[in-house]
């Protein structure tokens, strides 16, 4: 009756049909009771209102169904989704890593991928983190939905039972390009993942100091490193570079040095980069130290 | 000329000359009747704006990609839209307008207890109000957070938040002082003779609306501030990168938000509950069942906010407690409405606009509602949640509710409040204008929603065009509806046919009163009678 994608989608799916069928059920009775009395009772018959007694024993039935009601849709709810918190001991540990805009997912070994390969019919756990702030981890043809957050060790687990691909959206409002956050789970056989994984490169470690810096305050969410153009201009051969900026409203020339990018950090409002908005930076004076802001400035000279 | 029994000569309280004439007669005014249509006219007035940017967001939604702005815009419009329409209009929304009008009238008192405090809390809102406007105005640009301000998002990005959230803590402080007016007013202003099971319903939902305003607006103030003080001084409560945690903020604004959406609901269902007796002229079924319902909506509602977070990564535990108590207060809601539809069995029901306004309001209150169950099951929560399907379900029970129990409440005490009638038919006409377009914008939401749309997406797959340039177009036939009914409302207002003193044959005590009542309300003692309901 339910599709097989994930092993969530019967407990989810039934959960949401007999709710769904006990609304709408409450719905049409009690719309249908409305309309009924409109029209028999309409003043324009003529027939003047009767008072009606309390009556003990209708009210105490309408508390007493809807309580059973609503236990008994508690029940099946939480029947639903308490699978998803147990995961088996034989599960593929993998880590996605939240960071504006953009999924990392991490699998053992230190290999790095943009999208979630997974084969068939094997359960997967799914450690998630975030480098900045909250994202989320939502697959809705899986039926599953967990938070990113910084520092908190979340996880969300499936078992794919179809092949295909299936869309992962961000959830949590994360800043500009919030809806540009998204990728795909995409489910393969099991001798397919395994060629795939063996495949898949080691991530290059890159222990810049500066690069640690930038990292950690979230620079490169808006200021990519490999030239292409987001939020904010690229680092990539900055350092050195002759811009076009607007100070105080007027246009000028200036070529980007060691005090240029210490005021850039601390008072991002003053040289607004010509094709940027202003007021999208926040200062981080104080917030990154003088000598973090020594270590930038050398890795960005390295970025050439 | 000794004579103590001295009649008063009756002067309208829209003519009453004090102190003050023309515009400064109404900002300094303290009676409570001029300080209700005062917040009327602020808060339609935040309405419209709040619509216009909902309708900006709504023309964004057309297709995919940029339409007609860059996506820092929608995350300012969408902000905005939310400050707007949660603090300025619907928190106040009900229980200011009307209850400040009626709350006095009902129980036969000549004012609130405090009407100096009930001055300022109006000039509160309306310097918070200023300052909302201003975050959007100042050089950094409009904050991008939602109108939750989850942190750490709230605490790093470089926009307006400092100002926006100071706004929102000064318009709570409107809230709160009108909550403890309204509870001092309830407690010792009733007419001699009148205990608190003689009080009609409506008051009865403000009474159990303030306790809520009182005891949980100062936590989100204090959270608002925690998150200034993040900002300022970089302390630590929620940014992880400072050693704070996020999930306390989500605790602690919900805590507040989520018995707020009480705040806006249990005045809308006070006023069905006056409304509907009145057109079938029957006595509101289950008198006691519906007055204690209201409470325990009021105490239970304060149990539930963790429902807003089983994706968070709360403890599992936590999940299902939240879930099971989420379930329960369900039942006072579901009583509320088979008392309603109860009280139309052997009426004789006078279908005019208001009772039209009422029956809409059932009817979407019951699909905001079971929406909700499928928001509270944990389960399918995890399935819709931050999706449309929330956004869908939010404005079924707040505009679809609250909204059109507020249409309801302006056409039902028009006459009352100015003496004059509106046309019913032009009324009916923009009635089912808005219910057609309330359900094409906010239906398909739902659709998409269960199939994952993603809440606040500037940019969605194009799977999901269909059904939102379908709501894009409910948009349009919405704001046509509420432009008419203001319309017709205003003209009604302004040069109407003059109102009988009772023109819906009402049994509540302002119905004894002149069609505009006096300033003082009652120039004579009412008698108050054992039966709420029985004053003709």
């Amino acid at each position: 009756m339910f599709s097989n994608a994930s092993n969530f989608v019967n407990g989810v799916d039934s959960a949401f049909l007999i709710i769904t069928g006990i609304s709408v059920f409450f719905l049409v009775a009690l719309t249908a009771a409305m309309i009924y009395f409109v029209v028999k009772y309409n003043r324009k018959k003529g027939k003047p209102a009767v008072q009606i007694k309390d009556n003990s024993l209708l009210e105490i039935t309408w508390i007493v169904i809807p309580m059973l009601l609503v236990l008994y849709m508690f029940y099946i709810g939480w029947e639903g989704f308490l699978p998803m918190r147990e995961v088996p001991k034989d599960a593929i540990e993998i880590t996605a890593v939240g960071s504006m805009w953009k999924y990392e997912f991490i699998y053992p070994g230190n290999k790095s991928s943009d999208t979630l390969m997974v084969p068939l019919n094997k359960a997967v756990k799914v450690n998630l983190a975030s480098k900045d702030v909250l994202h989320g981890f939502s697959v809705p043809g899986f039926r599953i939905k967990e938070d990113m957050v910084p520092q908190k060790n979340n996880y969300s687990w499936f078992t794919a039972g179809e092949l295909g691909d299936f869309d992962v959206y961000c959830t949590v409002y994360c800043g500009v390009s919030h809806s540009y956050m998204n990728s795909i789970i995409r489910v393969v056989t099991p001798a397919d993942y395994d060629k795939w994984l063996k495949a898949l490169p080691v991530k290059k470690a890159d222990n810049s100091l500066g690069l640690k810096v930038l990292e950690k305050n979230g620079c490169i969410a808006c200021h990519t490193l490999d030239g292409t153009k987001s939020v904010g201009p690229t680092f990539k051969g900055l350092h050195g570079a002759t811009i076009d900026v607007t100070t105080a409203g007027a246009n000028r020339k200036l070529t980007v040095d060691d005090a240029y990018l210490e005021s850039s950090i601390t008072d991002p409002n003053k040289d607004i980069v010509t094709g940027y908005p202003p007021g999208v930076m926040k200062s981080y004076k104080g917030i990154i130290k003088d000598k973090d802001i020594k270590l930038i400035n050398e890795y960005l000279k390295t970025l050439k | 000329m000794s004579n103590s029994t001295e009649k008063i000569e009756y002067v309208s309280y829209l003519d009453y000359q004090g102190k003050y004439k023309g515009f400064l007669s109404w900002i300094m005014a303290t009676d409570h009747k001029r300080i209700g249509l005062l917040y009327m006219y602020s808060i339609m007035t935040f309405f419209f704006i709040g619509a216009f940017f909902g309708l900006l967001m709504k023309i964004e939604m057309l297709s995919p990609g940029e339409t007609i702005m860059k996506p820092q815009t929608y995350n300012g419009v969408f902000t905005l839209h939310g400050i707007l329409m949660i603090f300025m209009v619907v928190i106040p929304g009900l229980s200011a307008v009307f209850g400040n009008f009626f709350l006095p009238i009902l129980i036969g008192a000549k004012d609130v207890a405090f009407p100096k405090l009930n001055r300022f809390s109006w000039w509160i809102f309306i310097v918070g109000s200023i300052m909302a406007v201003a975050s959007q105005l100042l050089k950094d640009g409009p904050p991008d957070t939602g109108w939750t301000f989850y942190a750490p998002y709230s605490s790093q990005t470089g926009t307006n938040v400092i100002m926006a959230t100071a706004a929102a803590f000064v318009l709570g402080f409107s809230s709160i002082l009108t909550g403890l007016n309204f509870i001092v007013t309830i407690h010792q202003m009733r007419a001699p003779g009148m205990r608190f099971f003689n009080m009609p319903l409506f008051p009865w939902a403000l009474y159990a609306t303030a306790w809520i305003q009182l005891l949980a607006t100062p936590i989100i103030g204090i959270t608002l501030l925690m998150l200034i003080a993040e900002r300022m001084f970089q302390i630590g409560f929620f940014d992880p990168a400072l050693g704070g945690d996020p999930l306390l903020f989500q605790h602690l604004f919900w805590i507040y938000s989520h018995p707020a959406v009480y705040v806006m609901m249990l005045p809308a269902m006070g006023v069905i509950t006056e409304i509907i007796p009145t057109f079938c002229q029957r006595q509101i079924y289950g008198y006691k069942a519906v007055a204690i319902s209201s409470l325990a909506i009021a105490g239970v509602g304060f149990l539930v906010w963790g429902h807003h977070m089983y994706t968070s990564g709360m403890s599992d535990q936590a999940r299902w407690f939240f879930s099971l108590l989420t379930f329960i207060v369900a039942v006072p809601s579901a009583i509320k409405v088979f008392n309603w539809i109860t009280t139309m069995y052997n009426g004789s029901i006078d279908v005019k606009p208001p009772f039209l306004y009422a029956l809409a309001f059932i009817f979407l209150f019951i699909i905001g509602g079971t929406t909700g169950l499928l928001l509270g099951s944990v389960a399918t929560n995890v399935q819709v949640h931050d999706t449309s399907f929330v956004v869908a379900h939010f404005h079924y029970i707040i505009f679809g509710g609250m909204g059109f129990a507020f249409f309801a409440a302006i056409h039902y005490w028009l006459p009352k409040m100015y003496g004059r009638m509106y046309n019913f038919k032009i009324a009916n006409i923009a009635l089912v204008i808005n219910f057609i377009g309330f359900n094409l914008l906010y239906f398909p939401q739902f659709i998409i929603g269960v199939e994952g749309m993603p809440r606040r997406y500037f940019d969605y797959p194009a799977q999901f065009q269909p059904m939102q340039v379908i709501s894009s177009i409910g948009g349009f036939i919405l704001v046509a509806g509420l432009i008419l009914m203001v319309f017709n409302l205003v003209k009604g207002a302004k040069s109407g046919p003059v109102a009988p003193s009772n023109p819906w044959n009402g049994s509540t005590l302002e119905w004894t009163l002149p069609a505009t009542p006096s300033l003082e309300n009652f120039d004579e003692e009412p008698v108050i009678k054992e039966n709420p309901y029985d004053y003709k």
